[in-house]
């Protein structure tokens, strides 16, 4: 699979290896952008990290930072963290418990005169709103404070590439909210590709210019938030990132004069976009985001609801504040439950109860089909 | 009271400290963080002294350092006299059964510092003698201060080793242990008394310094 252009004064790697976690990763990241490394525990998202870092030695392959050759197994060539100018934030804040506040950031600007390593690790300190702070210990600060300590500390080297290991999941959800907005606008200064581990398909679709999808220690997909969540490769990337609507159909006729491009799903025929590269006949895999599914208003349908539509009874109805998941039973495919996502305003004011039967129209240009089908 | 014997106590607990306690660093550092493959065979070794009875490692220990071994024909190739019956020989004595008392706090201080911390320090740039002294060494400091203070208090009061080794020689290898216990034979209860009262001071006040400024060495507070 292609993982974007390379700019040079970014980081591009490629690594593989069999034990102990096995990897067959590459993706590049560009200056200023951040990539977020998604996938389930053991995907091997927090050992590619490492290997940026330098605290692991992959059987093979190469890393590439800002021009300077990293790691290259077939020279040889495995540069330490120390050589490396990283800035890594790791799930704990490992902040160093024996030293203030300001110590832990002049850590890192060891190489510079001491007043002016002080000056600079009091202005980082100023950057990550913990100003004030500079003589507590780190036990005296709260989760998040501590995790703004080490991203200063990260960032005080002025680091060549900035390595965010889940830096966010050990904080409540208010301070991670808060953390988050922080890194977004802390952005805007830092001219460094970002590279951020999470379990968070949220967070990443938040934070990230791109987006890298792991499964065993493989990259199965990289590409924009928006295409990755709505136009996944494959059936598998569609469930890593959490697609309810996964289903097979068969390619009945690509679009001519006669109409459009048809599929069948089981023994419903869609209109579908003629953008697939598979022959009639072919068993596709497709999906639909649940949020791209119209609902036909009850008491008033409108033209563009007769674009596939569909019916079944609602089997589920879960309310997260303002948007409501809806479980959709097809009528004669019972096995196949469509999921949507409404407006909580709107699913009241459409009476959406379990038992009820509702239509929806699946739009033609919003049926993904997969190009890479269930292996 | 015998002073020149509680002074010759002082002293080897002294040499026993400086000599043992940087030892122990290399062996239980290592112990604490590499995978080794015989680490339990290392660490039963280790921990011997603490379950032998003293009279056994002390037979050991004399064989050891005969005259006709090659330790004992070494040193005295080296220094000119043996190793038995020696201030030398007690303190290689005394190193050997002070092992554990050195290495196991040592070695759990280390294995309490989170291997994050290790690696913040390399990420932030501190080169690996740097990290050992700047941040590993300040984090285990309470398990050196409690290695310290055991292996001092211990040779303070080691007997039954320190007999078979080093014998009575009174200035060269006779400890406050062993001239109490010559007191009591002697039926001299007074002075036997008075230093078994010293011994017990000496090792009380160090116990009590050190756990009562451990929770400020520790640096964590």
């Amino acid at each position: 699979m292609t993982t974007g252009c390379q700019d040079k004064s970014g980081l591009s790697l490629h690594l593989h290896q069999q034990h102990p976690i096995p990897l067959q990763a590459e993706f590049a990241c560009q200056r200023g952008e951040l990539v977020a490394l998604v996938g389930p525990s053991g995907s091997g998202k927090t050992t590619i990290l490492r290997a940026i870092a330098g605290l692991h030695s992959p059987h093979s392959g190469q890393i590439i930072c800002a021009g300077e050759v990293w790691l290259d197994t077939n020279s040889n060539l495995c540069r330490s963290p120390q050589q490396r100018r990283i800035g890594m934030v790791f799930q704990e804040p490992a902040l160093f418990p024996h030293m203030c506040v300001l110590a832990n950031i002049i850590v890192a600007l060891d190489h510079m005169p001491k007043e002016i390593a002080r000056a600079r690790a009091h202005d980082w300190l100023e950057r990550v709103n913990l100003g004030g702070l500079e003589n507590r210990r780190p036990a005296t600060l709260s989760g998040g404070q501590q995790q703004r300590v080490a991203l200063a500390r990260a960032l005080a080297r002025e680091p060549e590439v900035l390595l965010l290991d889940e830096p966010f999941s050990a904080v409540d959800k208010v301070t991670r909210r808060k953390l988050q907005s922080e890194l977004a606008a802390l952005r805007q200064h830092i001219d460094i590709p970002v590279v951020l581990v999470t379990h968070d398909l949220e967070e990443a679709t938040l934070l990230a210019d791109r987006i890298c999808v792991l499964h065993h220690g493989e990259t199965l997909d990289f590409g924009l938030p928006d295409r990755i969540m709505t136009q996944p490769l494959s059936p598998l990337v569609a469930r890593l990132v959490d697609l309810p609507n996964i289903f097979d159909g068969v390619i009945e006729c690509h679009a001519s004069e006669a109409g459009p491009a048809r599929m069948r799903w089981n023994n419903i025929t869609l209109e579908i976009a003629d953008n697939t590269t598979a022959k009639i006949g072919d068993t596709v895999s497709w999906t639909i985001p649940p949020s791209f599914v119209v609902l036909h208003r009850r008491r008033k349908p409108s033209k563009g609801e007769r674009e596939n539509p569909v019916s079944g009874r609602v089997s589920e109805v879960l309310t997260f504040n303002e948007i409501s998941r809806i479980t959709l039973l097809i009528e004669d495919l019972d096995d196949c439950p469509l999921v949507i996502s409404l407006d909580t305003h709107a699913a009241r004011r459409n009476e959406i109860k379990v038992g009820e039967t509702i239509t929806v129209s699946l739009l033609a240009q919003d049926i993904h089909i997969m190009p890479e089908k269930e292996v | 009271m015998d002073f020149s014997a509680l002074m010759l106590s002082l002293k080897l607990a002294l040499w026993t400290c400086v000599i043992l306690i940087p030892l122990s660093l290399l062996i239980a550092r290592p112990l604490a963080w590499t995978r080794l493959r015989y680490k339990g065979l290392i660490e039963a070794v280790i921990a011997l002294p603490l379950v032998l009875p003293p009279t056994v490692l002390g037979f050991y220990l004399l064989v050891m350092l005969g005259d006709d071994t090659y330790l004992g024909r070494m040193f005295q190739a080296v220094f000119g006299r043996g190793l038995v019956f020696t201030f030398e020989g007690l303190l290689f004595a005394s190193l050997i059964f002070n092992l554990p008392f050195a290495v196991q706090p040592i070695q759990r201080a280390f294995e309490a510092i989170p291997v994050n911390l290790r690696e913040a320090a390399w990420c932030s740039g501190m080169s690996h003698l740097k990290t050992f002294y700047r941040i590993e060494l300040p984090l285990a400091l309470p398990g050196v201060i409690s290695a310290l203070t055991l292996t001092f208090a211990h040779t303070m009061g080691e007997f039954g080793v320190v007999l078979m080794v080093g014998g009575n020689i009174p200035d060269e290898t006779r400890t406050i242990a062993i001239a109490i216990y010559d007191r009591v034979q002697a039926f001299d209860n007074v002075a036997a008394g008075v230093m078994s009262l010293v011994l017990l001071s000496i090792s009380f006040l160090t116990l009590g310094i050190v756990y009562m400024a451990m929770p400020r060495w520790s640096g964590r507070s």
